[in-house]
């Protein structure tokens, strides 16, 4: 490898330069095309980052827009709050719920345990429109139609498996003598579970939260299907938006970058963990 | 507070030492969540019974049981066979095209410096972009007004080049923007494969002069095959399943050019309101994924242990 030509180290550099333009450039322009009105933005040729100005965030935080027909109220942060609370209570439950569950497959082997935990992990693959069409009719009669607990709760299809199988695989990897030891000097289980096992696990544990956190975020499909404009989180209502009359693309792109700017400081601040996670704990990162 | 709480637990539990004995403990464990996720198993085996069933919201006392009658209909159904074949096309393009993308990338990248490294992080982003709100980026970008890449295609001389409102082209512009996003998920689970391959092979290959397209095809490929298979089934699986970039896009259109299974499933329930076709489809592509994701599962049980036991 260190036998590089000059042509060869020239076409590398070609290479990794093109990957780069092409997976950076669309995050790039719509980031440049939030600073700019339709005025800048319509001009031909294309001219970037000319008269950058604030007014389409600044319009997106007050919640009123100004357009081509007029003034239009948005409430796009409300939006942007149901994603935040929508995915952080997701993440909580899950967590609550996952963390035992993950710890009771990794150390206590029990019947069907194995046949449990891949049932769980079933849920990750199947489609999610197959439980969510008849949810909606569940959802509308016992009155979980458009309520952030019922958006939770489907929310955990997402959110459990995930945290489920990375935890699991984090309590695996601890030695089960430590414990033991604890144990021994006279400690019970819960314990020995909140003072050795969870501090150990702690990093995965947190992995898996922000990766859970993620995809929850990144969801669109089931608050689609569940919700309506008030609990909407930003991904089902970024594409109200773009619908709606006389909007300035500006504002759009605006909106697209407040949506996505949260994920990828999770995913900048949690990278190390993100091969892992994604892979479900099959490729270590 | 929480030493409180804790010494409240210590002696529940001593009072319950003899109820909740080490047998239960684990189920107990494990109970909250299983409960969550079968309160979502009944709305599976109620789309059993809707797919078996005459059902239209729209005519309610038209509701009656016809058996297999939606499943047999599949059969002469045009759009039936379109969606099939649209579902397919989609999950086998997108697949290949990011598999062989994601591989080259990974070779690119594969020696550890800091501008490979650098470069690995920021195609981490794509990924973490919400595919519904990456297909509105390429939405604003392909935008016949004003979009950076519609003016691209002019200025090269494609004037009727149209993207995803063009029957011709609609196929083409969503695999990109799944290509986009997913491209880099395949690329970080082949590199981390790559980087944890084990090098004594490849120095003997050096140290004999091996030439190199050699080593690729006879060491690094077949090592590397046990990655790529996980990652491609599990990219299958979501691909066959792809519903945000469609519907954020086109919303089946334009026609039924792009109604995958799931948007046609959507569609059909929402806008035609046919409960029974839509559950029937739903099903059909729940088979589809069960035995791809047995595949996987088999797959990436076996990679998981390799993982464990080189960690």
């Amino acid at each position: 490898m260190n036998t590089m030509s000059t042509v060869e180290r020239i076409l590398r550099g070609g290479a990794i330069l093109s990957v780069c333009i092409f997976f950076m450039f669309p995050i790039v322009w719509i980031f440049g095309m939030s600073f700019q009105t339709n005025e800048t933005i319509l001009r031909v040729p294309p001219s970037f980052l000319s008269e950058p100005t604030l007014v389409n965030y600044k319009g997106l935080i007050s919640g009123q827009l100004e357009t081509s027909a007029g003034g239009l109220k948005v409430d796009f942060m409300g939006n942007l709050f149901n994603s935040l609370f929508l995915s952080t209570t997701s993440v909580i439950v899950a967590l609550i719920l996952g963390v035992p569950a993950a710890y009771a497959f990794a150390r206590l082997k029990f019947r069907g345990s194995e046949d449990i935990a891949f049932t769980l992990l079933s849920f990750r693959f199947a489609p999610p429109l197959l439980v969510l069409l008849p949810l909606t009719i569940y959802f509308q009669q016992i009155g979980l139609a458009n309520t952030y607990v019922g958006l939770i709760w489907v929310y955990q299809l997402i959110c459990l498996p995930l945290i489920l199988w990375i935890v699991r695989g984090y309590f695996e990897d601890i030695s089960a003598d430590v414990e033991y030891a604890y144990r021994i000097a006279g400690h019970n289980f819960w314990a020995t579970f909140r003072s050795i096992a969870l501090p150990l696990a702690g990093p995965g544990i947190a992995a898996a939260g922000l990766l859970a956190f993620i995809f929850a975020w990144n969801n669109f499909v089931f608050a689609l299907v569940l919700a309506s404009a008030d609990k909407q989180p930003v991904t089902v209502g970024a594409l109200a938006f773009i619908t709606a009359s006389g909007i300035q693309y500006g504002q759009v792109a605006a909106g697209i970058v407040l949506s996505i700017t949260p994920t990828f400081v999770l995913a900048l601040y949690a990278q190390r963990y993100l091969v892992e996670g994604l892979s479900l704990g099959a490729v270590k990162g | 507070m929480a030493q409180s709480l804790s010494a409240m637990f210590d002696k529940m539990t001593r009072q319950f030492k003899f109820k909740i004995s080490r047998r239960w403990l684990p189920y107990l464990l494990s109970l909250p969540a299983l409960l969550t996720c079968i309160g979502i198993l009944i709305p599976f085996f109620t789309a059993v019974a809707y797919s078996l069933q005459r059902f239209r919201l729209s005519q309610p006392a038209g509701r009656r049981w016809n058996w297999g009658e939606n499943y047999l209909a599949f059969f002469n159904d045009s759009s039936f066979w379109n969606t099939l074949k649209v579902s397919v096309t989609y999950a086998v393009l997108t697949v290949v095209i990011e598999l062989l993308l994601a591989l080259g990338i990974a070779l690119l990248l594969q020696k550890r410096s800091r501008v490979n490294n650098f470069v690995s992080i920021m195609l981490l982003m794509p990924l973490m972009t919400a595919p519904a709100l990456a297909a509105l980026m390429w939405k604003l970008m392909t935008n016949p007004g004003f979009g950076i890449l519609s003016y691209f295609v002019k200025v090269l001389g494609m004037p009727n080049f149209n993207w995803a409102s063009d029957p011709q082209t609609a196929m083409f512009t969503v695999v990109l923007v799944d290509v986009w996003v997913y491209t880099p998920f395949i690329m970080i689970l082949l590199l981390a494969g790559l980087r944890s391959l084990p090098p004594q092979p490849f120095e003997a290959a050096a140290l004999d002069g091996v030439p190199r397209w050699f080593v690729f095809w006879r060491i690094t490929l077949p090592m590397l095959t046990p990655y790529m298979l996980t990652a491609t089934l599990f990219r299958a699986i979501e691909s066959i399943q792809q519903f945000d970039i469609i519907y954020a896009m086109t919303q089946g259109g334009p026609g039924d050019r792009l109604t995958v299974f799931q948007v046609e499933a959507y569609l059909n329930f929402f806008q035609s309101t046919n409960v029974g076709r839509s559950a029937a489809l739903m099903m059909i592509l729940w088979a589809l994924t069960y035995f791809l994701s047995n595949l996987f599962i088999k797959n990436w049980l076996r990679l998981r242990e390799r993982a464990r036991g080189e960690a």
